[in-house]
């Protein structure tokens, strides 16, 4: 009953929009539903990341530490996103924190399970790897242009 | 094209750079969207958009950001101080048209302050229209223009109001990201919405495409475009994009009549 509750979890979640049921089954069978309260941490930079997040509901702030200027907050990921891509590529270890801002439910997927399954189904590994690159085009996109900081002064 | 002579009644910091005047103008009247020349005596001369209520009795508010000679001296003027002023001049918002429409304001930066006067007349009117958002991208949380005013809009109108910034520290608890992000959150119906834009161009850039993608047909997409004002009046050319002269011809202008000269590089 709980993976049935999850497979219409991550089919009705807007990243996997239109996915194919047995695709969402296949997802569902590595999920499970985790909470966050305000100000806890999903994951710190340098953890392995064997983990992605649906965002349910609430908000969670992307930082990364600099040196003498404290964690910087470059990205905040609300509900209906996804938290985490560091889970597609080796070595498999997460580049940034990221800290729950208000109370957050979330679809945790298990990143081993997803990546054996999709190896082992190349259609589902297919489309999961375009889901998870239009992402990755868009924040790359958005990245470039807060790095050419357009509001500043000499903008 | 002969400036008058107005003073200073007032000056408020807005940020690290920016600062508001209020400026004893002979109650000069303005539309939403509209410019006046300002004349620092001896330095130079340069449009600045009036960023207060054009129904409000009183002074004429600009909102000035020190990024130039003739700039950071406008800014440095103390109450009694005099300048030169000319003006209005240019388009407009459309903001009577856009009434029994949804409204999309999308600023970014200093671009909020032009479209203040337009967010001004929408809450005075509210009624008039569908759902309002108001989605404002700036660089960080010290850099958010307005701040008391956001929060009032967010508290006492029937108002959307989405504020992002590029990169925070942990004491800013909104979004963190590209103002282009927001138009996803914000509810209107794309049919029936008009969308302001005024920010820098790269960003109304993107954020045209995000709400075209969104389904914002181009002809209900307005921007307020930028270049190198001189004459104001449409003589000197200085201001020309393409076949237009912004300084006559906008700077408010409709993005499907500028979009294909937005990405050529010469202009």
């Amino acid at each position: 009953m709980e993976v049935r509750g999850l497979d219409r979890l991550i089919c009705e979640h807007p990243f996997f929009a239109g996915s194919a049921p047995e695709h969402c089954e296949l997802i569902g069978g590595c999920a499970r539903n985790v909470r966050f309260d305000a100000g806890q941490y999903l994951f710190r930079e340098g953890e392995p990341a064997d983990e992605f997040f649906l965002i349910r509901h609430g908000r969670v702030a992307l930082e990364m530490m600099a040196p003498g200027r404290g964690p910087l907050r470059f990205l905040t990921v609300n509900a209906g996103e996804i938290v985490g891509e560091s889970w597609l590529v080796p070595p498999y270890r997460w580049i940034f924190d990221a800290q729950a801002l208000e109370l957050t439910r979330a679809v945790s997927i298990d990143a081993r399970c997803l990546r054996q399954k999709a190896e082992e189904n190349h259609d589902f590994g297919y489309e999961m790897m375009k889901r998870f690159m239009a992402m990755l085009v868009e924040r790359l996109h958005a990245a470039q242009l807060q790095m050419l900081d357009v509001y500043g002064s000499d903008a | 094209m002969v400036p008058f002579v107005a003073r200073v009644r007032a000056r408020r910091r807005e940020t690290r750079d920016t600062w508001t005047l209020a400026i004893d103008a002979g109650g000069l009247k303005f539309q939403p969207g509209q410019f006046n020349m300002l004349y620092a005596f001896g330095i130079g001369e340069i449009p600045v958009s009036v960023s207060g209520d054009p129904d409000a009795p009183g002074p004429l508010i600009h909102t000035v950001r020190a990024v130039g000679a003739v700039s950071d001296a406008i800014t440095r003027l103390k109450p009694g101080a005099a300048l030169g002023l000319r003006g209005p001049y240019g388009t407009s918002w459309p903001v009577a048209e856009s009434r029994g429409n949804d409204v999309v304001v999308v600023a970014g930066g200093l671009g909020l302050a032009p479209l203040r006067p337009a967010i001004y007349r929408l809450l005075a009117e509210r009624s008039r229209y569908g759902r309002i958002a108001v989605l404002y991208g700036t660089r960080s949380p010290a850099d958010i223009l307005f701040p008391r005013e956001i929060e009032t809009w967010r508290r006492q109108r029937n108002v959307e109001i989405e504020v992002t910034v590029d990169h925070a520290d942990r004491i800013w608890l909104g979004h963190v990201g590209v103002v282009t992000k927001l138009i996803g959150r914000a509810t209107f119906d794309p049919d029936h919405t008009v969308a302001l834009i005024c920010g820098p161009e790269i960003m109304m850039r993107f954020t045209a495409t995000a709400l075209k993608a969104a389904g914002v047909a181009p002809e209900r997409v307005y921007l307020s475009l930028e270049r190198n004002m001189k004459c104001a009046v449409g003589q000197c050319g200085h201001c020309q994009f393409g076949p237009t002269l912004l300084c006559r011809d906008g700077a408010v202008m409709r993005y499907d009549r500028v979009q294909p000269l937005l990405t050529v590089r010469e202009l």
